[in-house]
């Protein structure tokens, strides 16, 4: 992918995230192997690969909250988790990490107010999520998909340069799906780098770029089309099996 | 630190509780059905009553708000909602004094209903005031929040957070000087007792509630209440790590 300037990032012409040699321990076992990547601004990037992985290790390290024990994390020019970074990086963890025992509308207004959104803000992202008139609904009698939501929600309250969304699909449906995917490419096309991981291939061809992830080490980072160009298969989930084999096989 | 995110931790953590009658009724009435208990107990032996219910006022918030503290922080830690809140534009010190404001306003509602229940209706004497009873109350409060705070970083789970009431509550209590005085302890029990802040929460109230005139020692004993409120919050802040394993 070519690298693309994003003009409200002027300072990191390129990409918004850099990883270089990202060693993690985690419970006495190494849990990523020395991964490297970079992360184009203003790109929806797919982070691939089966469960237990390192995909969300990975993203706990972009976003700064991990431990780790070598290699550097550059998000938006800074150290991950640098303090000036608070307020651009979006983060939602894969269990929704929301109060279950406040409204929707509590909880997202209390969010509101650490990040400095407006209400206007929030009522235009409580409809962008779906959750429209559901305000008063409290968080812990919702279903898994509206709660993964509300997460969403609030981390999209402080309008982030960099939104890093684990696994925020999962247990949607289709039509749902949908909808969320459409408001990535939109946020994409506002210029925010998403960074969006899955441990199922039939969301990859949503994405301009993928990063493949096996037993804790990056296996390829091209774009859907490469990647099937370069498998010589159509379906992506069946090119991810033949980059294993091949990876395995050398 | 900022106003406007402290405040909004505050109204948070009280908009959870009040979602929660069950839990408002516990706080608010159980002192008061504890103490109602006592006094019957004690019918016609006034005293006793008067040397064990009138400090009792004043230690009630404290167990009561660590036991709540404990848990709500658990619950934070073990929600991912204090990771969330730790990637955030949110300083630390903001959801300390958040929860501070939050539960020292609950403490100060408790402590109102058993000091009148207490020194208004059931004829327990304070010779320096009800009043300062009730500040003594709030005080200790905060200092059991802070406590609480702090231990919740070493519970797993909430079964651990509410054992830590037996194993570090109970122990204060039996060795503070309510049941008896600590001087005719056995000395390495009167050392021991020295060493708990629990020790300094009740020669405070006690200290108030009996006709002595108020001296350097009752000055003291607050200054250790709130010297170990901030040790316990600074403790408490090292345990809201932004990253980890």
């Amino acid at each position: 992918m070519s690298p693309v300037a994003d003009p409200q990032a002027p300072e990191v012409p390129g990409s918004a995230i850099s990883v270089r040699d990202l060693v993690v321990d985690r419970g006495g076992r190494e849990i990523l192997h020395g991964v490297s990547l970079r992360v184009a601004a203003g790109s929806v990037t797919g982070l691939l690969g089966p469960s237990g992985c390192g995909k969300s290790t990975l993203m706990r390290s972009i976003v700064g909250v991990q431990i780790i024990a070598g290699g550097t994390v550059e998000v938006l020019g800074s150290e991950a988790g640098s303090k000036g970074l608070r307020s651009r990086v979006g983060y939602v963890t894969q269990a929704p990490s929301v109060y279950g025992d406040l409204s929707i509308g509590e909880n997202l207004r209390y969010f509101a107010a650490i990040t400095g959104a407006s209400a206007e803000k929030v009522r235009q992202i409580v409809g962008a999520v779906g959750l429209d008139g559901m305000e008063d609904r409290i968080v812990g009698s919702l279903s898994g998909g509206q709660r993964s939501r509300v997460s969403l929600a609030s981390a999209l309250l402080g309008d982030p340069d960099v939104l890093i969304l684990d696994e925020p699909t999962v247990g949607l449906d289709p039509v749902l799906r949908a909808e969320l995917w459409k408001i990535f490419h939109g946020l994409a096309a506002a210029g925010t780098t998403l960074l969006v991981s899955s441990h199922v291939m039939d969301e990859a061809g949503e994405c301009d770029e993928l990063l493949l992830m096996r037993d804790g080490a990056l296996l390829a980072q091209m774009s859907p089309d490469q990647l099937r160009a370069d498998t010589g298969e159509s379906d992506l989930g069946k090119a991810f099996l033949v980059k294993i084999e091949r990876a395995e096989g050398s | 630190m900022s106003p406007r995110v402290t405040g909004a931790t505050a109204v948070r953590v009280l908009r959870q509780i009040r979602h929660d009658p069950r839990t408002i009724a516990l706080l608010l009435i159980v002192p008061a059905v504890l103490l109602l208990l006592l006094y019957w107990v004690f019918e016609g032996e006034k005293q006793v009553f008067q040397e064990i219910g009138a400090p009792l006022c004043g230690l009630f918030p404290f167990i009561i708000m660590f036991l709540v503290t404990s848990i709500s922080m658990l619950r934070e830690r073990t929600t991912g909602t204090l990771e969330r809140l730790m990637t955030l534009p949110l300083g630390k010190i903001d959801i300390l004094a958040g929860y501070g404001l939050a539960f020292g306003l609950l403490a100060t509602i408790q402590a109102v209903i058993v000091v009148v229940l207490g020194f208004g209706i059931l004829g327990l004497e304070s010779a320096h005031g009800a009043w300062l009873v009730g500040l003594l109350a709030i005080g200790n409060a905060l200092l059991g929040m802070a406590l609480g705070l702090f231990v919740s970083a070493f519970a797993r789970t909430e079964f651990q957070a509410v054992q830590f009431m037996p194993a570090l509550i109970f122990p204060q209590l039996i060795l503070c000087g309510l049941f008896v005085p600590r001087d005719q302890m056995a000395g390495f029990l009167e050392a021991i007792s020295w060493a708990l802040p629990l020790t300094y929460a009740y020669d405070a109230l006690a200290r108030t509630t009996s006709p002595k005139p108020l001296d350097m020692a009752f000055t003291a004993d607050v200054l250790v209440i709130v010297g170990t409120t901030l040790a316990a919050l600074a403790l408490g802040a090292l345990t809201l790590r932004r990253r980890t394993g």
